[in-house]
């Protein structure tokens, strides 16, 4: 009994080993497949598929600190922000390539956001959401101030030139662009995912679940929320970075709490503490609200508002917990069906990670 | 009859069962004692009485049954639970407190009456008209507990829910609770399940005595049966 | 000198605003925990409802007691079909559903009444009083009304019994229920309060600072600020708090950083306090809960 038990074990694992191989692969081809299609879009489509593309970055920043971390940021909208005026500032006042740009923008934003973090940690929860929520809401005022419009040009911001394409490469610049926020995605998310899967994400996470034990075998607790902060804050410039190069303007007004909020429900909706829902959220907040908004200029938040409210009842792990289910229901099925012919006794589904 | 009666009564908290079918009695203006190690399931009792947690089995008060009442709802029957660590508002004045304890107790709330309580309530715990502005997480670890004996007076209870009184507290002050408790209790009339570690001098008190292993009653009777069996008077009550 | 002291008072006025809001925050967070995200924009619901009910006829008076009983409902309501199935989720979950709640009041206001800004009358006549050349009859109503408001509350707080259940339920909530409270109807009336102040402090700013759905961001950042300032967990803190952010926002902007960067000040406050003294003024220390 015990040893077809074990049988059993084994032959299921091998099973799963086989299926879950297999999905992981189709899995990339998917991805690969569904980042070449836009490619053969209609330019607006491209620029909208880089805006999603952008706002999975930002989304994944954001899902570090809130969903991994913990913490809570009401203005990750500003990083956001600053990031893209980095950007900005450096390419319209100074020229730099523009490539050079985004690692610029992501040092400003990690060193803010650090700074931002150092104060932060000390705080529980609430605190940190209420000083996020400020920055957040504060943001275009400074961007909009007089002293430094020489940089920033005030209200009217600052517009920039598409970049051209290089190499000679037979790609609309649309179509570069895409390219290049798809690429920086690309590193950013394998970089997330393996920092997550590793020791360090096991420490920003132990640092989330149970502070004093964390801090009990020897992790500085302060200054890892201070550096998760920078990180996720990092990431998130970056988008912004991007995402001033796509759309090709800044401006005080484009960074508003609103921009923070959509973040927010991105997450939630993608899925907290979940890579792959930092996709599903960024699709989510680009395309709903356009869609909504023919309804009403109101619609939009209003769509926002109810969103925020219902998953947190209905769907508190967003898309991405759904889709884990919907996986382990799939799995569960094969093994039922897969065992039905070895032997009559059924088995349990085994339990898969995102 | 029994002023509160359990039967069969089990309660869990997340992780597992705390209280396996506990019966137990209280007669009307009795004292029932429960004792038993830390652990054992005795906090557990009192708050699986007045709702607090989930529970399972009967629990009888007066002849009706309040099992599946809200807390609040048990508290104005007239059952006054003084739980664990005196559960005082720290930052009302002991006045303030014991007002509290009258706002939503049987009977009649007018000013004379309750004048009549505060009355009562510091004619047994002098000290606390001495404290009458001073807010009660400032006072002392017995005054607080006199505080908190008081304020379950002045809800007129026909039932008293003690969370070990004596807990941190010096031999003295342990001894003149107890001595007022006695009072209270035959004076006032009210029932009293009492929930002690001190057992030497909770069984001065009772009429009828519960020990407590993990969540089961292992023995039950008058106090003078537990003083005649020598192996359980050495096991619990250490002489 | 003129001058300065016409900043002071206009700082007085916008700080009894604040102070109101800031008080609202601190009752919600005495008996939550939480900080209510949504306090602005249920003010802003209210005043909303206020210039309807004006547009549609009434006298002023009878708009503002009308109003503000039927935004005590609302808040009522909202805590029970909102707030309350929320209660027992992780701390993240709840300021999802405030900001939730924040953004759809906002596009409720929106929605119904558009987004171009109207003009909110005042009940104070448009001559400075006594011929003054300091502060304005709104701006001085404004100050009465608070703090005839304030002493309101003060003694319901004080001197009633519901007042002194609700300081309970605030202090310790399981005790509460043992002395018989139903503590969660305790909780809906806290919320009927905060929305009851806040619709108070809304139809007062809104002849100010004139009514449009983004109205109150500006005006819930400072109360914020000032409930911070004062220790979240203290009403008076909060009252203190609000008069002098009231009076720094006006004085800043005046004299050292330009209107324009005025809501740059209460960042810089609240990062301060956060840092210097993360309690406030009046509250008692606050310590990472475990």
């Amino acid at each position: 009994m015990v040893a077809g038990a074990f049988d059993r074990g084994i032959a299921g694992a091998q099973r799963d080993g086989v299926a879950r191989r297999a999905l992981s692969v189709a899995t990339v081809v998917a991805i690969v497949a569904a980042c070449a299609i836009p490619l053969w879009g209609s330019p607006y489509q491209v620029f909208q598929m880089t805006l999603v593309v952008i706002d999975a970055i930002a989304l994944l920043g954001l899902n570090l600190l809130t969903g991994y971390g913990g913490q809570i940021s009401l203005g990750h909208g500003a990083f956001f922000g600053v990031g893209a005026y980095t950007t900005a500032v450096l390419i319209h006042s100074w020229n730099v390539p523009y490539l050079l740009t985004l690692p610029c923008a992501g040092l400003v934003c990690l060193a803010l956001g650090f700074v931002f973090g150092l104060p932060a940690v000390r705080l529980d929860g609430l605190h940190l959401a209420l000083a996020t929520f400020a920055l957040g809401v504060v943001l275009p005022q400074v961007l909009k101030y007089k002293g430094i419009e020489a940089w920033t040009g005030g209200v009217q911001g600052i517009s920039l030139e598409k970049p051209a394409v290089p190499f000679g490469l037979p790609l609309s610049p649309d179509q570069w662009l895409y390219c290049v926020a798809l690429a920086v995605a690309a590193g950013l998310f394998a970089l997330a995912r393996n920092v997550m899967r590793g020791a360090t994400g096991r420490v920003i996470v132990g640092v989330r679940d149970s502070p004093v034990a964390a801090s009990s075998v020897g992790i500085d607790t302060a200054l890892t929320k201070a550096a998760t902060f920078g990180v996720s804050a990092m990431l998130t410039g970056i988008a912004g970075a991007l995402s001033a190069l796509v759309v090709q303007f800044v401006g005080p007004d484009s960074f508003t709490i609103f921009l923070s909020i959509s973040l927010l429900v991105g997450i939630v909706v993608g899925g907290l503490a979940s890579i792959s829902g930092a996709v599903f959220g960024a699709l989510f907040i680009q395309f709903v609200p356009n869609l909504a908004d023919d309804v009403s200029k109101a619609a939009p938040s209003a769509v926002y508002g109810v969103v925020l409210i219902v998953s947190v009842y209905l769907m508190p792990y967003g898309v991405s917990g759904l889709l884990r289910k919907a996986k382990a229901r799939a799995f569960a099925w094969i093994d039922a069906r897969h065992s039905r012919s070895v032997t009559s006794q059924p088995t349990k589904p085994t339990k898969q990670g995102s | 009859m029994s002023l509160l009666a359990l039967a069969g009564l089990s309660a869990h908290y997340g992780c597992g069962p705390v209280l396996h079918g506990i019966s137990l009695d209280v007669a009307a203006a009795g004292v029932s004692v429960v004792l038993g190690a830390n652990g054992a399931g005795k906090t557990t009792l009192l708050r699986a009485v007045c709702g607090m947690i989930a529970r399972e089995g009967t629990v009888e008060f007066d002849g009706a049954r309040i099992d599946r009442m809200a807390t609040p709802d048990v508290a104005r029957l007239g059952i006054a639970h003084v739980p664990e660590g005196r559960g005082t508002f720290p930052n009302l004045s002991t006045e303030e407190n014991l007002r509290l304890g009258a706002c939503s107790r049987r009977g009649p709330r007018d000013r004379r009456a309750i004048a009549s309580l505060f009355e009562r309530v510091y004619q047994y715990f002098p000290k606390l008209a001495q404290r009458r502005r001073q807010q009660a997480g400032t006072l002392s670890g017995g005054e607080q507990q006199m505080l908190a004996l008081g304020r379950a007076l002045m809800s007129s209870p026909k039932l008293m829910l003690l969370d070990e009184p004596s807990f941190g507290l010096a031999p003295l002050v342990v001894e003149e609770l107890y001595r007022i408790m006695r009072d209270i209790n035959a004076d006032e009339h009210v029932g009293i399940l009492l929930v002690e570690q001190n057992a030497a001098i909770a069984l001065d008190l009772a009429d009828q005595v519960y020990l407590f292993e993990t969540g089961r009653v292992v023995m039950a009777g008058p106090p003078k049966d537990l003083r005649g069996d020598e192996a359980l008077r050495r096991v619990y009550l250490g002489y | 000198m003129e001058g300065l002291l016409h900043q002071v008072f206009a700082g007085l006025a916008n700080g009894a605003i604040y102070a109101s809001l800031a008080l609202a925050l601190v009752m919600i967070y005495r008996v939550t925990h939480f900080v209510n995200f949504a306090q602005g924009e249920l003010a802003l619901c209210s005043t909303y409802s206020a210039w309807a009910l004006i547009e549609a006829g009434a006298s002023y008076w009878v708009a503002f007691v009308v109003t503000v009983a039927l935004s005590f409902a609302m808040g009522v309501v909202i805590e029970r079909v909102v707030i309350r199935p929320a209660s027992r989720a992780p701390a993240l979950s709840v300021v999802i559903v405030f900001i939730g709640l924040m953004v759809a009041l906002n596009s409720v206001a929106g929605w119904i009444f558009g987004y171009s800004t109207l003009s909110f009358p005042s009940p104070f006549p448009a001559e400075p009083p006594f011929g003054n050349h300091y502060i304005g009859s709104h701006e001085l109503g404004v100050i009465a009304v608070t703090l005839g408001m304030l002493g309101l509350l003060y003694v319901f707080f004080r001197f009633t019994t519901l007042g002194l259940v609700l300081r309970a339920v605030a202090d310790n909530a399981e005790s509460s229920r043992l002395v018989g409270i139903r503590v969660e109807r305790m909780l809906g009336l806290g919320w009927g309060l905060a929305a009851a102040i806040g619709a108070v402090a809304g139809i007062m700013i809104a002849p100010i600072v004139f009514l449009d759905p983004s109205m109150m961001s500006g005006v819930m950042l400072y109360a914020f600020a000032a409930a911070l300032l004062g220790g979240i967990d203290s009403p008076i803190g909060a009252v203190v708090g609000g008069f002098i952010v009231g009076v720094l926002e006006n004085l800043m902007g005046a004299y050292v950083i330009g209107t324009e960067l005025k809501l740059t000040v209460a960042l810089v406050l609240i990062v301060v306090v956060l840092v210097v003294k993360p309690s406030g003024l009046f509250g008692q220390p606050v310590a990472a809960r475990v």
